[in-house]
């Protein structure tokens, strides 16, 4: 919907000559910010890999023992050791970033009053500990 | 402390030149002057055919926004000593047409403004008879903080997403448009959410922040516009489980 500038411009009487900077490919390294952002979006590769991985395992374990014996030692090996320490730890990074935004799009009020950002964070890392604890009681479980 | 600083100002005049430069003024360095007395200084002193926007000078009108070292600043609020050695750049604000040096056309601002409705709704007036619609101040500390804005467009011009789609409504906007829905005498939510709900609106956003750190008014629009994609997906999903409409 933006203004287009076109392709032969020409003189409108009257009319401002305005100057439009073109945005270049490289905007992203012009400041700290914009290239933490652009880094950021990019890890989530990442996360992208671990779901990947997990929907293999999946797949592992629905072909019996076997194919999931293979994938495990598939999993022993350095490459994906290091791939996986290193997918992990993005993925541990976007979630504490994705917690820690939670309070700018919720808000609560409370009988009139705003609920403190704090509360509603705390909130989300109570259900995260939660969560996590209740899968870890299932695993080992015997 | 210095007795002088330089000031890169970018100058495009339209008539000679067909892309800004840089024109380098040396004024005097006092404690006390924010970059708009730098540039008033130019203008009345040294070189009077320097245009820029400016009335204020106290962060209330929100005309003298340029970027300040890359930064968009209100230059009356932008100290020439947090600044120093210099020289210290003052450009237009990113992402607008320039008109003239420092001078940007926000037709394309107004008109977004215009299309997110802000102003109250109402599904009927009462009469005026009635007496006017009461608001508790609860009620008013719900919106107020999205009220402060004052169209200054620091927020677009460091919103990169502004500058790779120019069809994006933009920050201050939606903000404006929650500032609306906020408010406990507006009724119309439903009717501003079809708006930025379409593809030029909050969903464009990718939430790099940017606009929130520049804003000189602590409005937070980027804190607006992912509040608006949670009502807009709350919204979606009752759209699906209740599809008889229960808006």
């Amino acid at each position: 919907m933006g203004r287009q500038v076109s392709a032969e411009p020409h003189y409108t009487l009257y009319h401002p000559r305005w100057y439009r900077r073109p945005v270049s490919v490289w905007w992203w390294l012009q400041n700290r910010a914009y290239t933490g952002f652009v880094l950021r979006e990019l890890t989530s590769v990442f996360v992208a890999f671990f779901a990947l991985v997990y929907l293999w395992q999946l797949r592992a374990l629905v072909h019996g023992p076997d194919a999931y014996g293979q994938f495990l030692a598939r999993m022993r090996s350095p490459l994906f050791l290091t791939l996986n320490t290193v997918a992990f730890l993005f993925v541990l990074v976007h979630s504490i970033t994705w917690f820690n935004l939670t309070p700018k799009a919720m808000v609560l009020r409370l009988s009139g009053k705003r609920v403190p950002d704090w509360v509603i964070l705390g909130l989300h890392y109570a259900a995260w500990l939660v969560l996590s604890a209740a899968v870890v009681f299932v695993l080992l479980r015997r | 402390m210095p007795s002088t600083v330089a000031l890169a100002v970018a100058r495009y005049r339209p008539e000679r030149e067909s892309e800004p430069t840089l024109q380098t003024y040396e004024i005097p360095f006092r404690k006390d002057w924010v970059v708009l007395d730098a540039l008033n200084h130019v203008k009345d002193e040294l070189d009077g055919s320097l245009s820029f926007r400016w009335s204020c000078r106290m962060g209330v009108c929100g005309s003298c926004g340029m970027k300040v070292n890359g930064t968009p600043k209100l230059t009356c609020a932008t100290f020439l000593s947090d600044y120093l050695p210099g020289p210290i750049r003052v450009e237009p604000l990113d992402y607008f047409p320039v008109v003239r040096d420092l001078v940007v056309d926000l037709t394309d601002f107004v008109r977004k403004l215009q299309q997110v409705k802000p102003w109250i709704i109402r599904k009927e007036e009462k009469p005026l008879s009635e007496g006017e619609y009461l608001q508790t101040p609860d009620q008013l500390d719900a919106y107020k903080q999205f009220s402060m804005c004052i169209n200054c467009l620091l927020c677009y011009s460091a919103c990169p997403i502004y500058g790779l789609e120019p069809g994006f409504i933009g920050p201050a906007a939606i903000a404006l448009a929650q500032r609306y829905n906020m408010d406990s005498r507006d009724q119309g939510a439903a009717e501003r959410l079809k708006i930025v709900s379409e593809h030029d609106g909050i969903w464009q956003c990718t939430f790099v922040g940017e606009c929130t750190k520049v804003c000189p008014k602590h409005v937070d629009p980027a804190g607006a516009i992912q509040q608006y994609k949670l009502t807009g997906a709350t919204e979606w999903v009752k759209s699906l489980l209740l599809p008889w409409g229960a808006r």
